[in-house]
């Protein structure tokens, strides 16, 4: 149990100007002393707080922390013909890792782990290069809007995609980009959007006609601009909020000061929401491994894309069995799995250490 | 100087009101095109000619009418609606309870209990392990008679780690004294939950119950996995499984109707927003509260 420091637990009473113990305090210590048949008693005198505990424990405990034990099949060789409980799996020690690491006997497997693992880090780090500053720019132009009812309604509209579903927001985007129609009945170009492309000179005709979901030079276009369309808005309200609360006395400082837009900008807004900037940012690369694998799997094509599409999670969904068809290997798509989220839990903590220094805020 | 002054600032106004604007025809663009090909005859969609209204020569609603005559449609829907009901529900349940008891400072094993909770957060055991926990769970729940894949689906889907702290911080900022007055009347537990914690942070509760509902009225992917009958299939699979029918072709053959494939699936997908889109000007405002009340904890 954690030392406490003194002042945690001695009061001061100023009406009194004496100094009391924390009862709570009081009633740790006393656990503490006696620990575990305190513990016991404390519990069972207030059981019904505990008992409030049991659900949800319950649900963790069954549905995201038995998972892990059964992640522990990355260190076993499952049965490829059916799904087998880890604890009937033959141990394999770490030779899922070496397989997908270095290759051995099938290097194909490998370099689709490699390509995959750079891929998930590739999406989310274009995703911060060219998402992570729209929402910024976005909150900027709310703050310009000084009609309290159009600011609302724009804001309104640019969060509506949010809260669309992936497969809404994919089947539009499929929709949107299709393929052409090759039997001479119907537009030979595909999708609206595919059509302003050609237009635009963006992309050539038979780029449109084969699909830009079927090539993978677009896809990681398609993932971000779609990002960016689902959530900039959305996510401008954090930043927004954090400009609406400087006080407009400062505007004023610097404008009798003689500052333009620009040098408001840099002087004023931009220091104030810098905190909140660095505190998303550091989210941001704490997650960077962490790509939702239900919008690839549903935009990807598995013929065509996967040297650009396929991610860590995708790797694992179509070699582990799920899915069906093909053969399954749980203990290669844990072992794939397991080195992902060792990687990004290891940038979360350390991001969170990282804010927890900077700022003195701790985002947990 | 002063007149320096209002050019620069002019011109980031105009720049900032047209990005916006364009920002925000954006956003709803998409949803503009799926209503008007939806309603636009075959020729107009066919051929794309259809930009942003729908060709009125050649108005039909009968794509949305067979899709309104199709029994699937209907499961579907109701399967969703199920769903979203009661795993609202015993989501709100699960984590009410459990907030309130981690927002004490009197628990016992406060951190561990936290920590055991943001761990979640942190690591994920992935995709493949979960799927074969979920399988694990599936055969225990039809050994003591559960068989209907939707309560799995409700039971052990859809919690997260960050509502349950968003109402576990709302719960702490309710004073004590309050709670402190109404143990002196005579208040059990439960009856300071009910009666003073949750009127006291109906906003936060509302805004997490609506987050649970949004994510169980668009989960797709784990009930594509868990449920096998196609009966059950919640709206978002159905609606996946037309699109995918449609990129394979098996849509098109034998087309004969006077509305074109892409129609039908543009009309689907219309149903399946409609509910999302009418009480969005309701619930906007409580999204906005919710991102705000995060789970940034000074």
């Amino acid at each position: 149990m954690m030392k406490a420091k003194a002042a945690d637990f001695i009061l001061y009473d100023q009406a009194t100007g004496t100094y009391r113990i924390d009862p709570e305090q009081a009633v740790r210590d006393d656990v503490e002393k006696h620990h575990w048949l305190h513990v016991g008693r404390t519990v069972l005198k207030d059981w019904r707080l505990y008992l409030m505990l049991v659900p949800m424990l319950l649900v963790f405990l069954l549905w995201r922390y038995l998972p892990m034990y059964e992640l522990l099949g990355c260190f076993k060789v499952g049965d490829p013909a059916r799904v087998v409980p880890v604890n009937d799996q033959a141990f394999a020690g770490f030779s899922n890792f070496k397989l997908l690491l270095t290759g051995g006997n099938d290097m194909r497997m490998s370099y689709e782990f490699w390509q995959a693992m750079r891929n998930t880090f590739l999406l989310s780090f274009y995703g911060l290069c060219f998402g992570f500053p729209m929402p910024i720019i976005l909150a900027l132009f709310f703050n310009e809007v000084r009609s309290n009812a159009a600011r609302s309604v724009l804001q309104v509209l640019t969060y509506i995609p949010k809260f669309m579903s992936t497969v809404v927001m994919t089947s539009l985007i499929i929709m949107l980009v299709k393929e052409g129609s090759t039997t001479g009945t119907g537009n030979e170009l595909g999708g609206v959007i595919s059509q302003l492309m050609v237009k635009l000179g963006m992309i050539s005709r038979d780029t449109a006609s084969t699909g830009l979901l079927r090539e993978p030079a677009f896809f990681r276009t398609i993932y971000q601009v779609s990002g960016i369309w689902e959530s900039a808005g959305y996510d401008s309200i954090v930043f927004f909020s954090a400009i609406i609360a400087i006080s407009p006395t400062s505007y004023e400082a610097a404008q009798i000061d003689g500052a333009n837009k620009w040098a408001q900008m840099r002087y004023v807004v931009l220091p104030s929401i810098l905190s909140t900037v660095v505190i998303m940012l550091i989210t941001r690369i704490g997650h960077l491994l962490m790509v939702g694998y239900e919008k690839v799997l549903l935009l990807y094509d598995v013929d065509n894309t996967l040297t650009t599409a396929d991610v860590v999670s995708t790797f694992a969904y179509r070699n582990g069995g799920m899915g069906g068809g093909g053969e399954s290997n749980p203990g290669l798509a844990s072992a794939a799995e397991m080195m992902n989220n060792v990687v990004g839990m290891l940038l979360v903590i350390g991001a969170n250490t990282i804010a927890r220094k900077a700022t003195n805020t701790s985002l947990y | 100087m002063k007149r320096k002054l209002e050019i620069s600032e002019l011109i980031f106004k105009i720049i900032s009101y047209t990005l916006l604007i364009i920002f925000a025809l954006c956003c709803l663009y998409p949803f503009l095109y799926a209503i008007s090909s939806a309603i636009s005859g075959e020729h107009a969609v066919e051929y794309g000619e259809i930009v942003l209204l729908p060709d009125f020569k050649s108005l039909q609603f009968e794509a949305f009418g067979d899709m309104f005559s199709n029994n699937d449609f209907w499961n579907s829907y109701s399967n969703t609606l199920f769903l979203t009901l009661y795993g609202t529900l015993w989501s709100m349940l699960t984590a009410i309870l459990g907030a309130y008891a981690l927002s004490k400072k009197r628990l016992l094993f406060r951190k561990s209990f936290n920590f055991f909770l943001v761990f979640t957060m942190w690591f994920s055991a992935g995709i493949v392990p979960q799927y074969l926990n979920y399988i694990a769970t599936s055969s225990v729940f039809e050994a003591i008679g559960i068989t209907d894949d939707k309560w799995l689906v409700v039971i052990a889907m859809g919690m997260a780690a960050m509502n349950i702290i968003l109402l576990r911080n709302a719960f702490e900022g309710v004073p004590s004294e309050i709670e402190e007055a109404a143990i002196v009347d005579g208040a059990t537990e439960m009856q300071v939950l009910t009666k003073v914690y949750i009127p006291m942070s109906k906003s936060t509760i509302a805004t997490v119950a609506l987050l649970f509902a949004i994510s169980r009225w668009n989960g797709y992917f784990w009930a594509r996995q868990m449920i096998d009958n196609p009966n059950e299939y919640p709206l978002q699979v159905f609606l996946r499984n037309q699109v995918e029918n449609f990129q394979d072709g098996e849509f098109t053959q034998g087309w004969n109707r006077v509305y074109a494939p892409d129609s039908a699936i543009y009309a689907l997908v219309v149903c399946s927003i409609i509910p999302i889109l009418i009480i969005y000007p309701f619930i906007q405002k409580y999204f906005a509260k919710g991102v705000n009340v995060g789970g940034v904890k000074e």
